[in-house]
């Protein structure tokens, strides 16, 4: 067994460095909160974040073409799904489940 | 009452990300467990740390035996897309006291993706769900890590790709944001800004184009209002 008294200094330091990176902006721009810029990007952030954070989920897709088109595909699935009947829960399983059985068997591969 | 409404709630919206923690989480168990550290190490590090990217750097760093300065600067870089959460968070958070420091704390990806998404007028019950999600998200989380260093390398196949609900739900989060924000411009312009960055450097694709994309939107807006921050 490895030494734990490194691996739990380890610990403490990740553990100190994740957090302040998610606690920073709250300590720092708390007196600003409802400052124009800030709430300009407090309405446009989400959106583009929310098509960054797609676009990186699918990055090894996407770079290196590996099942991209079975991505695609199920992802098209969840959006026709969502467009129709917006229920977030059917449309993503039934993205998953389809991107599951296209990988597993090998089709569209 | 009010509670089991908004624990439901809770629940349903968190349900995309059980499905991704537990694969997610299982995968950096299953590589921790290869280091040869007892697996309550990796539910430690699930419960404290709680961050995916960062815990599979985590794995890295140890196999080196990486030094400890070296450990806060990697990743504190790897999680700087985090501040921008907060940035965007900043008028919605309403919670005070140790639930605030919580959901703080608990900013993942994933999680501030579903608080995106809560659009409940009363402060109170917003409040309440935000608080359970983030805490639902970190349980799976934690329950993903523990059951991967369990098991170790004896994972069963037939569920590879269950993974997948988490671009899924990314993209049902995206087509909300265009309910909400119909500038199709700004769809367009994210779309541009990733292209770009994974041309640049797929490996540090995300924090690359988030950076991009606060530089465009705080240039787009006006260097008056930058002024009056008085931050400088």
């Amino acid at each position: 067994m490895e030494s734990s008294a490194y691996l739990l200094t380890f610990i403490v330091v990740a553990t100190l460095a994740t957090f302040l990176t998610r606690l920073l902006p709250f300590v720092l721009l708390y007196r600003w909160a409802e400052h124009p810029l800030l709430k300009h990007l407090g309405r446009y952030l989400p959106p583009v974040l929310m098509v960054l954070l797609l676009m990186y989920a699918l990055k090894d897709a996407l770079v290196t073409g590996e099942r991209l088109l079975p991505s695609l595909v199920a992802l098209a699935v969840v959006a026709v799904l969502h467009l129709m009947w917006r229920n977030p829960l059917v449309s993503i399983l039934s993205g998953t489940g389809l991107y599951m059985f296209l990988t597993q068997t090998g089709l569209l591969l | 009452m009010m509670t089991t409404d908004t624990s439901t709630s809770a629940l349903k919206l968190s349900l995309p990300v059980l499905f991704g923690y537990i694969p997610l989480g299982a995968a950096f168990g299953v590589m921790f467990s290869d280091l040869g550290y007892h697996w309550i190490y990796a539910t430690l590090m699930g419960l404290v740390i709680y961050a995916g990217a960062g815990q599979f750097l985590a794995v890295g760093l140890l196999a080196n035996h990486a030094g400890l300065l070296e450990v806060f600067v990697a990743t504190l870089l790897l999680n700087a897309r985090h501040m921008v959460y907060g940035l965007s968070l900043l008028s919605t958070l309403k919670l005070q006291g140790p639930r605030r420091w919580y959901l703080i704390f608990a900013l993942t990806d994933e999680t501030y993706s579903l608080l995106t998404m809560l659009q409940v007028k009363c402060e109170e019950l917003r409040s309440r769900l935000q608080f359970q999600v983030a805490a639902l998200n970190h349980a799976y989380w934690v329950i993903g890590c523990t059951l991967g260093a369990w098991l170790g390398g004896h994972i069963d196949y037939s569920t590879a790709g269950i993974e997948f609900t988490l671009p899924a739900l990314f993209l049902v989060l995206t087509l909300e944001q265009y309910r909400a924000v119909r500038r199709p411009q700004v769809f367009a312009l994210a779309v541009a800004i990733g292209v770009l960055a994974l041309v640049i450097s797929p490996d540090n694709m995300l924090m690359l184009s988030i950076a991009l994309a606060v530089s465009l939107l705080i240039m787009a807006r006006g260097g008056v209002e930058w002024n009056r921050l008085r931050i400088f």
